[in-house]
């Protein structure tokens, strides 16, 4: 543990600060009448990695979900607050959440590749965006799954189904799939919580990788797995009222090593949840 | 050893005699009754192979019935009028079927995925008869003659619920992941139905058609009221007319459908009830036919969506 704070606070003094890519301001989410988030103010910093850490229910993956509108899909689930992207709010109601999604894209907690074949699903996207010219769909999945440290493994079995690959695999081919319509943000919601330590080691590499080019919101219940990847760390709680808010953000290395709050302190270094 | 241990162990020994026994009847008790069960079905399997394989030949297949007497015929009209019923009903019931699955899948708790879950449980426990009284009285009557376009709309209505209940749970069972996947690509509601969920819910989705038709094949009292039944049935002759006559390829269709046909069940329930032993034979023989029609179909299609599925899975 002692080690990987150390590689941390090495990565932040290399990095230095860059500006904000999404700011939460004062952001309530409410499940019909329950209130599961609560006065969420956050800025996510661009190209870096910031990790959301907190004990289970304690609204993690609320507040990702908030960033490209999933939240929308949950009957019953309302907003209120503002999120920026780039300085836009993208909480109005005039807001196209399909061009939300394409600038905010999402890797889940388990690798759920379509039952299609691995071009089909790194295509998916892009032909959704009217991409449908053969050549300019190959250099997309190419690149795509260049970037996702996939294409050695998977070059010469493109025509094969997504199921038929490992489970790490199958997670990059989510992020190649994600890649592919160019997204300027990537939120990874527990992306290696359903895998082997050599595959999380794998993506945890390609995190540090794509960080060159986007902006990453992980949520993870590995405390050791946030110290390792993140830039900036928030911790999250549930308060009295069983809602959701955040209690601390700030470097990683400073969550990890000199907490200001005392129930951080407490969750880092595993005296509870 | 204490005393209470003593008995313990006594009893031990009994109890497990005694649940050996239990265990060695239930046993035998269960696998009897299965093969009691299976009894009837290999008897009528083997009953119509035995009576009506010594009926049928190639005659059987490709001739009009005969007259009453008249030695030979085939059951040709049947064969091709339960064909056309069939894709008929095939054609009015699975696309309305399926889209009101995808609505009760996606939107089960509105009123109106209410009403369709408890409507479709309706259907399907009304009596056959019922459904092709309700055909007569809709098309036949106002159309003033009986068609086979009345008994494929007839069977449709039969096949509705198994249709819509089958796709229903099998969309249900698309993890819901898979849609995330795909509306957080950016992919609008009906794209990711119809690109994500369907295809991943098609096998399933075809077996409920075909357990649907299979079933809807062996249907004769909804025929009886709307096809009504037709020995010259012959659709070589009706197009070979046709093109004599130049009619469009749409005129001769409806004319296919716009008459009375035949069809197996029809016929075997027809041929069964006369007093001559060649109509009874032949009755046994379509009985036959009827059985491996429904076979085939049902083997084919398990085939082709294992074969599906396992490159799927890759």
């Amino acid at each position: 543990m002692k080690m990987e704070v150390a590689d941390s606070v090495f990565q932040i003094a290399m990095v230095g600060e860059t500006p904000a890519k999404v700011e939460v301001k004062n952001l309530a989410v409410y499940y019909g009448r329950f209130r599961a988030l609560n006065e969420i103010d956050l800025t996510v910093h661009e190209k870096r990695i910031t990790a959301i850490i907190g004990p289970s229910g304690c609204g993690k993956s609320t507040l990702l979900r908030s960033f490209n509108r999933m939240n929308d899909l949950t009957p019953g689930c309302r907003m209120e607050g503002e999120i920026h992207l780039d300085g836009e709010n993208i909480l109005l109601p005039s807001v196209d959440v399909v061009s939300v999604r394409q600038r905010v894209g999402m890797v889940f907690q388990r690798p759920n590749p379509f039952p299609k074949s691995i071009f089909d699903n790194v295509a998916y996207g892009p032909r959704l965006y009217g991409i449908h010219h053969k050549a300019d769909l190959e250099g997309i999945v190419e690149t795509s799954l260049k970037a996702s440290a996939l294409w050695n493994e998977v070059k010469d079995k493109l025509n094969q189904s997504g199921l038929s690959i490992s489970g790490g695999q199958q997670q990059r081919l989510c992020i190649a799939r994600a890649l592919a319509v160019e997204p300027e943000v990537i939120l990874m919601d527990e992306p290696a919580s359903a895998l082997d330590p050599i595959s999380t080691l794998k993506i945890e590499e390609l995190m540090q990788d794509l960080k060159k080019k986007y902006t990453i919101v992980i949520v993870t219940h590995n405390m050791q797995q946030a110290a390792r990847v993140s830039d900036y760390t928030a911790m999250m709680m549930i308060d009295d009222a069983r809602a959701g808010h955040l209690i601390e953000f700030d470097a990683t290395n400073t969550i990890f090593t000199r907490p200001k709050d005392k129930r951080t302190e407490d969750y880092v270094t595993g005296r509870f949840g | 050893m204490s005393h209470f241990s003593e008995l313990m162990n006594h009893n031990r020994v009994t109890r497990t005699r005694q649940r050996k026994a239990a265990n060695t009847i239930m046993i035998t008790l269960t696998g009897l009754v299965t093969a009691l069960a299976l009894v009837p079905l290999f008897w009528i399997i083997g009953y119509v192979v035995i009576r009506g394989g010594k009926s049928i030949n190639l005659d059987f297949f490709i001739h009009l019935p005969t007259p009453m007497g008249v030695a030979g015929g085939g059951v040709l009209s049947a064969i091709e009028g339960t064909l056309v019923v069939m894709l008929l009903a095939a054609i009015f019931a699975i696309p309305p079927g399926v889209l009101a699955a995808f609505y009760a899948a996606r939107y089960p708790n509105t009123p109106l995925g209410v009403a369709l879950r408890f409507s479709t449980d309706v259907l399907s426990g009304i009596p056959s008869i019922v459904v092709g009284l309700f055909g007569y009285a809709v098309i036949v009557v106002p159309m003033k003659h009986y068609s086979g376009l009345a008994g494929g709309a007839a069977l449709a209505v039969l096949m509705l619920p198994t249709i819509i209940r089958t796709t229903e749970e099998m969309l249900k069972l698309v993890p819901h992941t898979l849609r995330e996947a795909s509306l957080g690509l950016g992919a609008p509601e009906w794209k990711t139905s119809l690109s994500v969920v369907f295809p991943a819910a098609i096998n399933g989705i075809l077996t409920g058609f075909l357990l649907a038709l299979a079933r809807a094949t062996g249907e004769t009292a909804p025929l009886l009221m709307t096809s009504l039944g037709n020995e010259r049935f012959d659709i070589g002759q009706i197009i070979r007319s046709g093109i004599q006559s130049h009619l469009s390829v749409f005129q001769i269709i409806w004319k296919i459908i716009n008459q009375p046909v035949d069809s197996l069940p029809l016929a075997l329930w027809k041929y069964a009830q006369q007093p001559y032993p060649e109509r009874v034979n032949l009755a046994w023989a379509v009985a036959l036919v009827l059985m491996l029609f429904v076979l085939i179909v049902n083997i084919t299609a398990r085939v082709w969506i294992q074969n599906r599925t396992q490159r799927m899975k890759g």
